[in-house]
């Protein structure tokens, strides 16, 4: 997986004129991602994440958005196609898919049709070819009797099945890139596990790029190969998912680490959770927004943290602090019963 | 799909037995009433009276009359008017429903097509001045009566502009059916047709372009652009597939009342002597028979509608279908 | 086992052994079923199906203790939740609450109980009322339920957002002013207005984001320290319930098939579908993640209106046999209070799950049991 990367994200900002004032959903967001690699972004609402990948997209349509920055997909700067370029993009280059199967798919229309009409907006195939496609494709999702239930409306398969003809869908031009916004949030754990299977099958057979969009954590570390991690419109770290799980720098990802109920340990007598709300994305600070409920806050902190390499290895983190004392503020956060602090 | 057109036609029955029951209720509770005496005409004596009150059945019981004229409504069909003499009622509708249904058809024809394509354009228009300008339009088609529109409507092209290069081709009032003249039925009705669709098109119009801002924003609009399909494609196949459901639903309703006789004031404006104006008629005079008679065409076309726009929702919309 | 073809003999599940838990029977369900009809019919409309929601369920509830109760979409167990609380009537079976039958009372009866037993909702969105101020939604039980005068009620509305963390200034706030956890804290005080013994959780933390989730979490275990409070906890996020119950109940399509203490469940799940719903949880842990391999269950969830035959989870399971769509096992006790239903138990051969309450440090756990695969390299 080396060379030029396939979709380049740089310094990329989206905000929002309101009311209130302006919203920076996004505030200088920088990321790769290379050929059939898998990235886990995480973060929690409000984070930016969507927005980000929306964007990138261009499928954010509110007349009151801003843009800035440069979107480089295979060299070209996204940003600056006009709308039938654009088109031309979505669906055969970069697909998505989203949260809520449900309300995703059109009520109105059968499934088979839904997927045949992406295939004819991209390919000038016949009626008939596109609908045999349409049931391979369903098939190949593990969609039991493909033949007929192509001719099924979506309210007529469960939530799993649903998620599983997007999936079909936004594969069906087959796309360099499929970006999955939150795709198993709505689904339960069982079914989480099938589609999460499907995802890494349909990745390791065609070599699909993904983006992967949670804020489950346990979830990335399945699926991604690497991760960045988002707060308030900032990623706050990003790296191999060995490196985040492991040796984690910046303390909002050891919040999240430490905040989880897991099975995999025993049970802590208490969750550490993060004190405090995410901030509103109105009245950023000028410093560090993760300040206000980090325990390890000290002055530098009024500046914000630029987002770099500290530890080596392309590991980016956002956090002031010294990484040699990291590794020991950690574990009190993680695990704050070995040292005996209440969190 | 049988069990609910045998169910519909049960509450048919149903629904028209209680509206002619009440209508008669009314009808015989209104002071000043005596069908006898409108019938007998000038200064009648109290024998003719009493001759006319057994010949029309008019001193026996309620009930009995009730069931006599339903009687003569649907099986004999040879109710007689009380004021126009031995007219029979029921082909005397069946004569003016022409009219009506030509009036009610092409005012609707004008009006979806008008209703969309202000809908349409105030929705894609949204941020510029034509939206609200659209919008203001359209609540003055809502507003203003359509008697008032009519009156105005023939004052300009009857009285004052009559004569002009603009209106001469207005023929005067009145309905010519098709059968007889087709250019003149057309001329005659092109006015009416406007008068009546105006309130309409504001209606949908406003109606229309609501549901499309509300649909652009669900999430299937959403992954239809994410299919990458052209945005004019976007906008037919999901936007407005799906903003029509509601659309055709109320147009049905609308529809329905309107070929019942609710065109009335319309009719009676432009004398088109449709059901409406017969409607009128009646009213004015008291004529019961002809009253029940357009009561019970009336509740009949609207079940009927309603019934009809019940199945179209569920075609329209796959969820509702039973399964 | 005996297969008894009828819904069985529930075998009451013995004292629990941990701290907690070892007060008085606090709620006691017995056949608790519970059915929907779907109605069809030209004039008439007759019941032609049932949505067999909740099936034949019993289990007992001790003072203290902290009952969770699991299972994916359809498994009824908020419908479940429902039932004990009396928001719906029964269709059989009885809801025995401190030794008093609240099965069939009416609506002005269940009164006194409702101070007692009280539940929060899901969606704290939705579950206040966006008309209201807070200091109103707070007073409101109060009020209804005559106690006190004025000045006690608004000591009392204060005291309960101090209970829960927020400031006593947001009496005046209306509910979109607060964010999702702060509104979550809101609906647990207003269940806690009144002093309830019992209070029934239905996904309280769901909705909510992963760092506010904790919080809420952490709350609801103070709480239940400082009030003895009695919880019975619905979620489906196994690891949040592991880490809040005493014992864990778990259901599929509308029945109980596993009941167990919490650390011991984990430990060794008996029933095929508690294990599947285990294995599916994803690890947050890369090497761990990779080492394992996962059962996945194919298909979906069966309809709670044609059920299966026999026992429900057979069409998935991947240990079923014959008999398994011939005969529903019976919830039988397998020691300790640990009850599960299945023709084929798992782990029998597995020592218990310690209950003491000291946690061995936090190293990287790793045990096999039977129903794991030994290591495998990942993809």
């Amino acid at each position: 997986m080396t060379g030029e990367p396939l979709l380049d994200v740089r310094d990329l900002k989206v905000s929002f004129r309101t009311e209130d004032g302006l919203v920076k959903a996004v505030d200088g967001v920088s990321l790769t991602l290379l050929a059939g690699e898998t990235l886990g972004i995480v973060g929690e609402s409000g984070s930016g994440k969507s927005v980000t990948m929306m964007s990138v997209m261009r499928l954010i349509n509110d007349p009151n958005a801003r843009f800035e920055g440069e979107v480089l997909y295979k060299g070209h700067d996204l940003m600056t196609l006009n709308p039938d370029q654009m088109r031309a993009i979505r669906g055969t280059g970069i697909s998505m898919i989203f949260q809520d199967p449900m309300t995703s798919l059109n009520p109105v229309y059968r499934v088979g049709s839904q997927i045949a009409e992406q295939i004819r907006a991209h390919d000038h195939v016949s009626r008939q070819a596109a609908r045999d496609r349409a049931i391979e494709l369903l098939a190949a999702v593990g969609i039991p009797q493909a033949a007929e239930r192509v001719d099924n409306y979506p309210h007529e398969f469960s939530g799993g099945m649903r998620q599983r003809v997007m999936i079909a869908m936004a594969v069906s031009c087959n796309p360099d890139i499929l970006i999955a916004d939150e795709p198993t949030t709505a689904l339960d754990v069982t079914i989480q596990a099938q589609i999460l299977k499907l995802l890494r099958k349909l990745r390791n057979d065609f070599g699909t790029a993904v983006v992967l969009i949670t804020h489950d954590m346990g979830v990335v570390a399945d699926l991604a190969d690497r991760i960045a991690v988002m707060y308030a419109g900032r990623i706050v770290e990003q790296g191999t998912r060995r490196e985040v799980f492991y040796d984690a720098q910046h303390p909002y990802t050891w919040g999240l680490l430490g905040s989880i109920a897991r099975l995999d340990r025993p049970k802590p007598r208490r969750l550490a959770a993060i004190p405090g709300q995410p901030p509103s994305l109105l009245r950023l600070t000028r410093g560090c927004a993760f300040a206000d409920r980090c325990a390890h806050r000290f002055d530098r902190c009024d500046e914000q943290p630029p987002l770099l390499d500290r530890v080596g290895g392309n590991h980016l983190d956002a956090c002031h602090l010294e990484p040699k004392q990291k590794k020991e503020l950690r574990e009190t956060t993680i695990h704050p019963e070995l040292i005996g602090n209440a969190e | 799909m049988l069990t609910f057109i045998i169910r519909r036609l049960l509450w048919t029955v149903l629904v028209l037995f209680v509206i002619t029951v009440v209508v008669f209720i009314i009808f015989f509770k209104t002071p000043g009433v005596d069908p006898a005496r409108a019938i007998a005409g000038r200064n009648p004596s109290a024998q003719v009276l009493q001759e006319i009150r057994e010949q029309f059945g008019l001193d026996k019981p309620l009930p009995v009359q009730y069931g006599l004229m339903m009687k003569s409504i649907f099986i004999d069909r040879d109710l007689v008017s009380y004021s126009n003499q031995g007219v029979k009622v029921v082909p005397e509708i069946a004569a003016a429903t022409p009219a009506t249904l030509s009036l009610v058809f092409g005012a609707a024809l004008i009006w979806v097509v008008m209703a969309i394509a202000v809908g349409v354009a105030a929705a894609l228009l949204r941020g510029t001045v034509f939206d609200p300008l659209l919008m203001v339009l359209a609540l003055i088609g809502v507003s203003a009566p359509v008697f008032w529109v009519g009156e105005v409507a023939n004052l300009i092209t009857q009285g004052t502009l009559h004569d002009t290069f603009l209106f001469s081709w207005v023929p005067p009032l009145g309905y010519t059916p098709l059968t007889q003249n087709p250019l003149l039925w057309f001329k005659g009705l092109v006015i009416p047709w406007i008068t009546l669709s105006i309130l309409y098109i504001g209606l949908y119009g406003r109606v229309l372009r609501a549901n499309i801002l509300e649909t652009q924003n669900e999430d299937f609009v959403r992954t239809a652009r994410a299919k990458g399909i052209s945005e004019r494609q976007v906008l037919l196949r999901h936007t407005l597939r799906t903003s029509m459901i509601t659309f055709v639903s109320l147009f049905g309703l609308d529809f329905g009342a309107l070929v019942a006789g609710g065109a009335l004031l319309t009719e009676v404006v432009f004398g088109i002597h449709g059901v409406g104006y017969l409607t009128y008629q009646a009213l004015a005079n008291l004529d019961l028979p002809t009253i029940m008679a357009t009561v019970v065409y009336g509740a009949f076309f609207i079940v009927l509608v309603n019934a009809i726009v019940d199945i179209g929702y569920a075609w329209l919309d796959p969820r509702i279908r039973p399964t | 086992m005996t297969a008894a073809e009828a819904p069985s003999t529930p075998s009451a599940p013995s004292t629990p052994t941990n701290g907690n838990g070892d007060g008085e029977l606090l709620l006691r369900a017995e056949h608790v079923t519970k059915y929907f009809p779907i109605r069809s019919g030209v004039l008439l409309q007759r019941e032609v199906a049932r949505v067999h929601a909740v099936d034949d369920v019993s289990l007992e509830l001790r003072a203290g203790e902290t009952l969770g109760l699991v299972g994916e979409s359809g498994c009824g167990k908020s419908t479940l939740a429902r039932c004990l609380a009396r928001l719906h009537p029964l269709t059989s079976g009885s809801v025995v609450f401190e030794g008093q039958d609240i099965s069939t009372l009416s609506r002005r009866e269940l009164r006194p109980v409702r101070r007692e037993l009280q539940m929060v909702f899901q969606d704290p969105y939705a579950s206040l009322n966006p008309r209201k101020r807070v200091g109103e939604i707070l007073s409101d039980p109060l009020r209804i339920h005559k106690r006190g005068n004025r000045d006690q009620v608004k000591r009392r509305v204060r005291e309960l957002l101090e209970l829960v963390g927020l400031s006593p200034e947001h009496i005046n706030r209306y509910p979109h002013e607060f964010s999702g956890g702060q509104r979550q804290r809101i609906g647990v005080a207003r269940a806690l207005a009144l002093h309830p013994k019992l209070i029934i959780a239905d996904e309280p933390v769901s909705a909510l984001d992963v760092s506010i989730r904790a919080q809420v979490i952490n709350l609801l275990d103070d709480l239940q320290d400082e009030l003895h409070l009695t919880y019975i906890f619905i979620a489906h996020d196994l690891g949040v319930v592991r880490h809040v119950s005493d014992r864990i109940a778990v259901m599929y399509l509308g029945k109980i098939v596993e009941v167990s203490p919490a650390e011991e469940l984990y430990q060794r799940p008996i029933h095929p579908y508690t294990e599947a719903l285990l294995s599916a949880v994803p690890i947050p842990d890369p090497d761990l993640s990779d080492r394992r391999t996962q059962i996945v269950l194919e298909g979906d969830v069966p309809s709670p209106i044609v059920p299966p035959s026999g026992c429900r989870f057979h069409p998935r399971c991947r240990y079923a046999t014959k008999i398994c769509a011939q005969q529903e096992p019976p919830l039988a006790e397998y020691g300790g209070g640990h009850l599960a239903a299945c023709h084929h138990p798992l782990n029998l051969s597995l020592p218990a799950a310690p209950t003491a309450a000291a946690e061995p440090l936090p190293a990287v756990a790793g045990e096999a049991g039977e129903g794991e695969v030994p290591a495998e390299e990942a993809q």
